[in-house]
């Protein structure tokens, strides 16, 4: 049964971390602020909530496991509200009218 | 000699460390820089960590990287441009900055030998610390030298706080003094960040006020848990769910000064309590210590939060001038 | 080779480059910065020092000597009290004269008649 939970933990982790390292490729080379956010929290979101996944069977219940998931769902708030921020920061203003020909 | 799997990890981190030191040194904008400021605290907690020094981690994590990161991204977006250097001089610049560079190297060359060369076994005052931390009831043994053992650079370091903050709000304009601080605000906040400064707060102050508790017996304390309450504080600012008091206020004040005034006091007691200044009774040490960190937690997080949010700007008061 | 020894050439490096940034960098914001890198090179001095005479207890993770590490987290926060007030101080010496560097400034354009 234990060696089940450390395979578990172990593949958990391992998927994990090629999520966060396929986001930071994402963040070198993609091409426009809109598309680096979402490689970055793609990788955060999902990177580390099979890290955190993985980690549950390996902490104590129900504490150590609520501390992870609560970090988990606290990086989610925060990806969530900086990719806004970001994303309004860079968006071009609405075009409204006719467009190119404004002075 | 073969490398431990920790070791390889130690040396990968130094390694990005440096880089990303390099990079916030040498990077030509100053808005990349102060980002690779911040990344560069973030990893500078993990040393910590890896150093066995938790309570610092906490304190360069929530101190270091993220409220210093607040404060210069606000002055970057605030200053122009730097001027570009006068073309006059440019062969004298050069020269300066080889010489610089070769005596910075000598610098760090004598360190790392000081560090090659430290003596064994290493000094320490851990097991006098250790040894006496039963007498102040406590189970950190951190905690025990900020607040017993060297209870006097605490002291003082609370009162810097609050002179830091005297020398800031005496940078406002003369029209602008008693008015609110207005350097945290946003001028139209978008809905994400509204949303989260209503989230986060509960479970940031529940945060803070954890920090303070268990800093007696595990890591953190009053200056770990202070940052996190200002940093929720300062959420709520750039939201503009708030607006920062005024800076004349009466009850801001006395929140200011509770922290350091009810230190004060109470070494003062221990004069005659505990035949020291800043002694505490056998018997009392503990609740005292309590008292003491919880006024300080409290002072803390109200004047970092008043340090991030800037000398007090111009506003009409009442009976003031427009 | 050690973790102590590893940090400790990188925490003696940091202080360099600190340094040297401090010195050559024209711009007073990255002046503070720069100033900031060398003063965390030196706290992880002290932090090296802290975990080099950590006491060995039984059963216990990794520990640290409690006394430098109480003195670096009052270094962390007079040094963000100090860059605070030098940021504040740049802000107003922007404000007031739109110079974000300490060379000398320019002399004023005179008024051209009134003397």
């Amino acid at each position: 049964m234990s060696l089940a939970l450390s395979v578990f933990t172990i593949v958990c982790v391992f998927l994990g971390a090629v999520f966060f390292l396929a986001g930071t490729l994402g963040l070198l080379r993609f091409p426009d602020t809109l598309t680096r956010l979402h490689a970055l929290t793609k990788a955060d979101n999902l990177g580390l909530g099979l890290v955190v996944l993985g980690l549950l069977p390996q902490v104590d219940w129900p504490l150590g496991a609520l501390k992870l998931i609560a970090v988990w769902l606290l990086a989610l708030l925060a990806g969530a509200t900086v990719g806004q921020v970001l994303g309004g920061a860079v968006r071009p203003p609405p075009v409204s009218g006719a467009g190119e020909s404004t002075p | 000699m073969s490398m431990s799997l920790g070791l390889v990890a130690d040396s990968f981190l130094a390694l990005l460390i440096l880089g990303l030191a390099v990079w916030t040194i040498a990077v030509r904008g100053t808005y990349a820089a102060v980002v690779g400021f911040v990344a560069y605290g973030l990893l500078v907690a993990l040393i910590w960590v890896r150093l066995a020094a938790v309570d610092v981690a906490l304190t360069e994590a929530a101190l270091g990287s993220g409220l210093m990161g607040l404060l210069l991204l606000r002055a970057v977006a605030c200053l122009p441009p730097d001027a570009p250097a006068p073309a006059s001089g440019r062969v004298g610049r050069v020269a300066l900055r080889v010489v610089v560079g070769v005596l910075c190297a000598g610098l760090t060359a004598v360190l790392a030998a000081v560090v090659l060369q430290l003596p064994e076994p290493a000094p320490s005052l851990a097991a006098a610390a250790a040894q006496a931390l039963p007498t102040t009831g406590l189970g950190n043994p951190v905690t025990g030298v900020l607040i017993a053992y060297r209870a006097i650079d605490t002291l003082l370091e609370a009162v810097v706080l609050v002179l830091a903050l005297i020398g800031l709000w005496s940078l406002a304009a003369d029209g602008a003094w008693g008015g609110r601080p207005g350097a945290l605000r946003t001028r139209e906040p978008g809905a994400a960040l509204v949303l989260l400064a209503q989230l986060l707060p509960p479970v940031g102050i529940l945060v803070g006020i954890h920090l303070f508790w268990t800093g007696a017996n595990h890591p953190g304390g009053a200056f770990q848990g202070g940052a996190v309450l200002a940093a929720m504080w300062a959420i709520v600012l750039v939201a503009g769910l708030a607006a920062a008091p005024r800076v004349d206020g009466r009850r801001l004040r006395l929140v200011l000064v509770v922290g350091p005034a009810l230190f004060f006091a109470i070494g003062l007691a221990g004069i005659w309590w505990a035949d020291a200044f800043l002694g505490y009774p056998a018997d009392w040490a503990k609740p005292l210590i309590l008292v003491i960190e919880a006024a300080l937690t409290l002072s803390i997080a109200a004047a970092l939060g008043l340090l991030l949010a800037g000398p007090p700007a111009s506003e009409p008061g009442p009976g003031g001038q427009a | 080779m050690s973790a102590t020894t590893i940090f400790g050439v990188c925490a003696a490096a940091l202080v360099g480059l600190g340094l040297y940034g401090l010195i050559c960098h024209r711009g007073v914001l990255r002046k503070i910065i720069a100033f900031n890198v060398m003063g965390s090179g030196v706290f992880l001095l002290f932090g090296v020092i802290a975990r080099r005479g950590g006491l060995v207890v039984a059963g216990a993770g990794p520990t640290a000597d409690p006394v430098p590490q109480a003195i670096v987290i009052t270094g962390l926060v007079v040094a963000f009290a100090a860059t605070v007030l030098a940021v504040a101080l740049l802000l107003r010496l922007a404000q007031a004269t739109g110079q974000t560097t300490l060379d000398t400034p320019a002399p004023p354009p005179a008024p051209t008649g009134d003397r």
